[in-house]
């Protein structure tokens, strides 16, 4: 599954710019909290755990874990059925949501807690998305 | 903290048809839940000061289409339980003074979609941005994302969640007014059309059309009124997070774990004490969520204790019988019906009443377990 450009696209904004730019160089940023040294996502310019505005953006390492997801039967725009729409656990901490690439969309296949990688998947010229695909040499 | 039973439900009512009803739109749904809620009530719309209501048109909007002067509002929307929060802030208004007289309203033209809107999430937004972009249509796709978790992390199976679809048949089956209503079986359910796996069809609600409509004033009033009162014995609010990718732990709601024990707190009950349950089910999952979170069962047990028929017909903890969302109806915010049948219950009108009822509670969730809210009502005001 390849990110077609019939998915809906993200619109930027000013807090969450840096996020996707980025993974335009194929990193996945993640912000800290200066209070705590918790990650944290999605981006805003303060700390969800304390409201501090000390907080660092830094480089995360990629890897994660399957947590969660479900694998949708009906067609959708950009998708071809049946898909996989995940939930990860980031090595940092946050979660977020995701596809898994490069890994049959079974159950089968799609193991929870198997590790995993970031992929990063162009979708246009301005935004790649934050996918994964299982971690090389742990491949189901 | 408002003494339990200061306020009631005095008038409550369905639409008058409900399930397909393409002759009407969405305001036109809300307005006649509204007008055959005040006609229990025995009142006229001239005698509502207060009003509360969610979905498509915003207060000002059914105020004027109703031809109401309220003298307070309440337009809190945080999805399907919205209308648990309205009963809730409802509750405080009358006891504050702001009004006297409160109409919490629902109409949604889910099924034939007449003048109602959805709408993708904004591409700018955080659902926009962290979401959509993953290939999310709608509720199915979001909202059982947990499943797999929860299972995992309790041994629970595909054939013991799938009672909870054979049980709320059962109880379907027993309302004339439910869109499905023949008896289905747990290979049924497992043999259904798959949706977003694990869950099929058969685990996802009903699409309908229909409306529900409250009145609520001060208890000292309430028996001035033709219908016996339901009173409010507790309640409470919360939410979580927009987006179930964001909800802190996939095994249980947070905001289920901060409404459900303040309404029990606030009601002065134990779990004992409840003779009936509503748990909004959009997905067959929320009421395994809801009997867990709310202190029913240990955590893991819900699936067992349903699979053993405890909440089926006869069984010692009646939930969801009208049918609930899987099989009774589901307009998109399902809340206002889960309260109506906690009402009929009370009042001991229900086509499937289970005895006398002296205290019910009715539990919703909003959004993708993003918010939640919980009644405790009862048949007597307490001394």
């Amino acid at each position: 599954m390849s990110a077609a450009s019939q998915r809906p696209k993200p619109l930027p904004t000013p807090e969450t710019q840096h996020f996707w730019d980025g993974l335009r160089r194929g990193e996945l940023l993640l912000q800290r909290c200066g209070d705590t040294g918790r990650a944290y996502f999605p981006p805003r310019p303060f700390s969800p755990f304390t409201g501090t505005r000390d907080v660092q953006v830094f480089r995360a390492s990629g890897r994660a874990t399957l947590y969660s997801y479900v694998i949708h039967h009906r067609p959708a725009p950009g998708f071809t059925p049946p898909y996989a729409i995940a939930v990860v656990t980031l090595e940092e901490g946050p979660r977020l949501m995701t596809n898994i690439v490069d890994c049959p969309q079974t159950p089968e296949a799609l193991v929870l807690d198997m590790e995993l990688e970031l992929a990063p998947t162009p979708l246009d010229e301005e935004i790649t998305l934050p996918l994964f695909r299982p971690a090389k040499g742990r491949a189901s | 903290m408002i003494a339990p039973g200061s306020v009631a439900i005095v008038g409550a009512a369905e639409t008058t048809e409900l399930g397909i009803v393409p002759h009407l739109s969405e305001i036109g749904l809300a307005a006649d839940a509204a007008l055959n809620a005040l006609a229990d009530a025995g009142l006229k719309p001239a005698d509502v000061d207060g009003l509360a209501c969610v979905g498509n048109f915003r207060p000002q909007a059914l105020a004027h289409y109703l031809g109401l002067t309220p003298r307070w509002v309440d337009g809190t929307g945080v999805g399907g339980c919205s209308f648990m929060l309205h009963v809730r802030h409802a509750a405080a208004a009358i006891m504050a003074g702001y009004c006297k007289t409160v109409l919490i309203t629902h109409g949604e033209s889910g099924r034939s979609r007449v003048a109602g809107a959805t709408r993708p999430p904004e591409p700018g937004s955080l659902p926009g941005q962290f979401e959509a972009p993953f290939g999310p249509v709608g509720p199915p796709t979001l909202f059982p994302i947990p499943v797999l978790r929860w299972m995992k992390t309790y041994g629970v199976t595909e054939e013991e969640i799938a009672m909870v679809s054979v049980v709320q048949r059962e109880w379907a089956s027993r309302n004339p007014r439910a869109l499905y209503r023949d008896p289905i079986t747990v290979a049924d359910v497992l043999n259904s059309r798959m949706i977003a796996y694990p869950f099929r069809i058969l685990q996802c609600c009903v699409v309908t059309d229909g409306g529900g409509a409250l009145i609520m004033t001060s208890s000292d009033r309430a028996r001035d009124f033709p219908q016996p009162p339901v009173y409010l014995l507790g309640s409470g609010e919360s939410v979580e997070a927009q987006m179930i990718s964001q909800m802190e732990d996939f095994t249980t709601s947070r905001a289920f774990r901060v409404a459900g024990p303040e309404a029990f707190r606030s009601a002065g009950i134990t779990h004992a004490d409840v003779d009936h349950l509503m748990l909004y089910d959009a997905f067959a999952h929320l009421p395994l969520f809801g009997l867990e979170d709310l202190g029913f069962v240990p955590r893991g047990e819900s699936a067992r204790f349903v699979a053993e028929r405890n909440t089926a017909p006869g069984g010692k903890l009646p939930v969801n019988t009208n049918g609930g969302g899987l099989s009774y109806t589901h307009t998109g915010m399902y809340g206002m019906f889960a309260i109506q049948e906690s009402v009929r219950q009370v009042r001991g009108t229900a086509d499937a009443q289970v005895g006398k009822v002296e205290i019910a509670v009715s539990h919703g969730v909003g959004g993708m377990f993003a918010a939640s809210g919980t009644l405790v009502l009862g048949r007597e005001r307490p001394s």
